[in-house]
């Protein structure tokens, strides 16, 4: 019996490609793929047109409705409403929390209400935002802002309560006062954690404005959504579906950046 | 500014230097029943560098926390001596672990108990520049901590604390986390900042080592409750060198001498520990 030892390590491989590249390629290749098989197929007559337009369809209508300037003036409405929401809704969210964060009091009154308040699916709160606001601005404005408080605040409270307690013993050691213990401690410490809480609030407010919109709107892209399911207009529906996509993208895009430039100390 | 726990008394005439910096009378503090620092009484003199070692859990920490204004005793007396007219802080603290802010720069770190007392931006700015200079971090002044190691960000905290410039210098186990060289080194540079000014520094550690070689006098602690158990005078000269000091045969006798003492500490600390089932 012999016994066949190698003594060179076997050939490496070869890539020509770093697995990142490779990953980087595939994530490109997957959608235009499912692009290109839902195109053939709707030109083949596999799929029904009727549910699903091809989408080269769905582009020419994109474009058209850039031209006549319909698409940008619904998707400038959603905007406007989704940013007076996250106002209204997110900076008195912030203050609150922080206090809930920094006051114990305060944080036994209000904790109770807030717990209570949150599980009610904020979908659900429409008709009674319809009857007191009617079906102006006001009201899709405050299912934004109602959507956006809750992680805030919540997140805000959360934040400042998770600040390591030495910072804390650190500010009294150093002779921090009230106001600097809260603009050099709890409000940068909390940072990371609201931030975060404004990220999922938007995420919320914009699905809240797209359902607010169907109901009592006469424009934004919620609006342009519903009126497409009213008239049959399957394509114009996909193009709504398109742009609160696409704003759902730029919005993360955006705010990712805006973490980076505002809490530089982040660890990635 | 006087603090509700420490109670400062003003000096006016020039018997100043005769007067401890630091009269500890009495001192008792107890977390309900647990009794953590048991009539503690010391004098502590003006440019003293004053150790205390003990087990864990000793009261050690409480101590300095208390001499730190953050924390209240039961009962007792703290006086720290302020030369009248004086601004600056009764005391600074440098914490055991990461202490310093991650939202701030080195620069602004270390600024950061200059800002808090309101010191002119020109002065901040001479301070700050000489200690960042002192603790080899000119280079970093703009890195935040998560840019540094764990031994460059102590540096910052011993920055912060020397650039506040405070009546006594509190140490709370600065080098417990750091490996044994990055210690050796900032212990070396500790001495060297300290020099400059001999400022009175309590300082905490469980290191006998340490103790011996950084301090003019060492005090051991008993196990819970802690109480003073003995104290040792270090008397080595200075400046000193602590590779040189750690071959030298007083510095072997009085490690031996100290041990000995804490030794039955320690182990009275492990049997507590083992009797109570809790973990301090």
């Amino acid at each position: 019996m012999t016994v066949e030892a190698t003594v060179t390590a076997p050939p490496r491989k070869h890539r020509l490609l770093s697995l990142r590249g490779r990953d980087r390629i595939l994530s490109v290749v997957s959608p235009i793929g499912l692009l290109l098989v839902w195109e053939g197929a709707a030109r083949v007559g596999f799929i029904d047109t009727r549910f699903f337009p091809a989408p080269s369809a769905i582009l020419s209508l994109l474009i058209e409705m850039l031209k006549s300037g319909e698409l940008l003036t619904h998707t400038a409405v959603s905007l406007r409403r989704l940013f007076w929401g996250s106002v209204i809704g997110g900076v008195p969210a912030l203050v609150i929390g922080i206090v809930m964060g920094l006051n114990r009091t305060i944080r036994a009154l209000l904790d109770p209400i807030i717990a209570a308040t949150y599980p009610i699916p904020k979908s659900s709160i429409l008709p009674l935002a319809l009857l007191i606001f009617g079906l102006g601005e006001s009201s899709k404005i405050f299912m934004v802002a109602i959507g956006v408080f809750f992680p805030v605040a919540i997140n805000a409270t959360t934040g400042v309560l998770e600040i390591n307690k030495i910072y804390l013993d650190v500010g009294r050691n150093y002779k921090a006062d009230r106001w600097s213990m809260f603009w050099t401690i709890a409000l940068p410490g909390a940072l990371p954690v609201i931030m975060t809480g404004f990220k999922l609030g938007i995420g919320i407010g914009l699905i809240l404005i797209a359902i607010a919109e169907m109901i009592g709107a006469k424009s934004g892209l919620g609006y342009l959504i519903w009126s497409a399911w009213e008239t049959f207009a399957v394509e114009q529906m996909y193009v709504g579906l398109f742009m609160i996509a696409l704003i759902g993208f730029v919005l993360t895009v955006a705010l990712n950046e805006l973490e980076r430039f505002i809490i530089p100390w982040k660890v990635n | 500014m006087p603090t509700a726990a420490v109670n400062l008394r003003p000096v006016a005439s020039a018997s100043a230097s005769a007067r401890p910096a630091i009269r500890i009378r009495d001192l008792v503090k107890s977390f309900g029943s647990l009794v953590a620092v048991d009539h503690v009484s010391l004098d502590i003199a003006p440019g003293e560098f004053f150790m205390i070692v003990g087990p864990s859990g000793c009261g050690k920490t409480t101590l300095l926390r208390i001499l730190a204004g953050l924390e209240t005793a039961t009962s007792g007396a703290i006086e720290i001596d302020v030369p009248a007219g004086s601004n600056r802080p009764d005391n600074s603290m440098v914490f055991q672990g990461d202490s310093i802010f991650p939202w701030m720069t080195v620069w602004q770190n270390a600024a950061y108990g200059l800002r808090m007392r309101k010191v002119a931006h020109k002065t901040i700015k001479d301070v700050v520049g000489h200690y960042l200079d002192r603790t080899g971090l000119t280079r970093f002044a703009d890195y935040y901590p998560h840019q540094l190691s764990g031994g460059m960000r102590q540096r910052v905290a011993i920055a912060r604390a020397f650039a506040n410039d405070p009546q006594i210098l509190l140490m709370d186990e600065p080098f417990s986390a750091l490996d044994a060289q990055n210690k050796l080194l900032l212990q070396e540079e500790l001495l060297h900042i300290w020099e400059e000014h001999k400022k009175t520094v309590v300082f905490i550690t469980h290191s006998v080592d340490e103790a011996v070689l950084l301090g003019d006098r060492v005090m051991v602690m008993t196990a819970q409750p802690g109480r003073i158990k003995q104290f040792v005078p270090v008397g080595l000269a200075r400046p000193r060198n602590i590779m040189e000091l750690q071959g030298a045969p007083e510095y072997g006798e009085l490690v031996q001498r100290i041990w000995a003492n804490l030794r039955d500490e320690v182990q009275r600390a492990r049997e507590l520990e083992d009797k109570i089932g809790v973990k301090k």
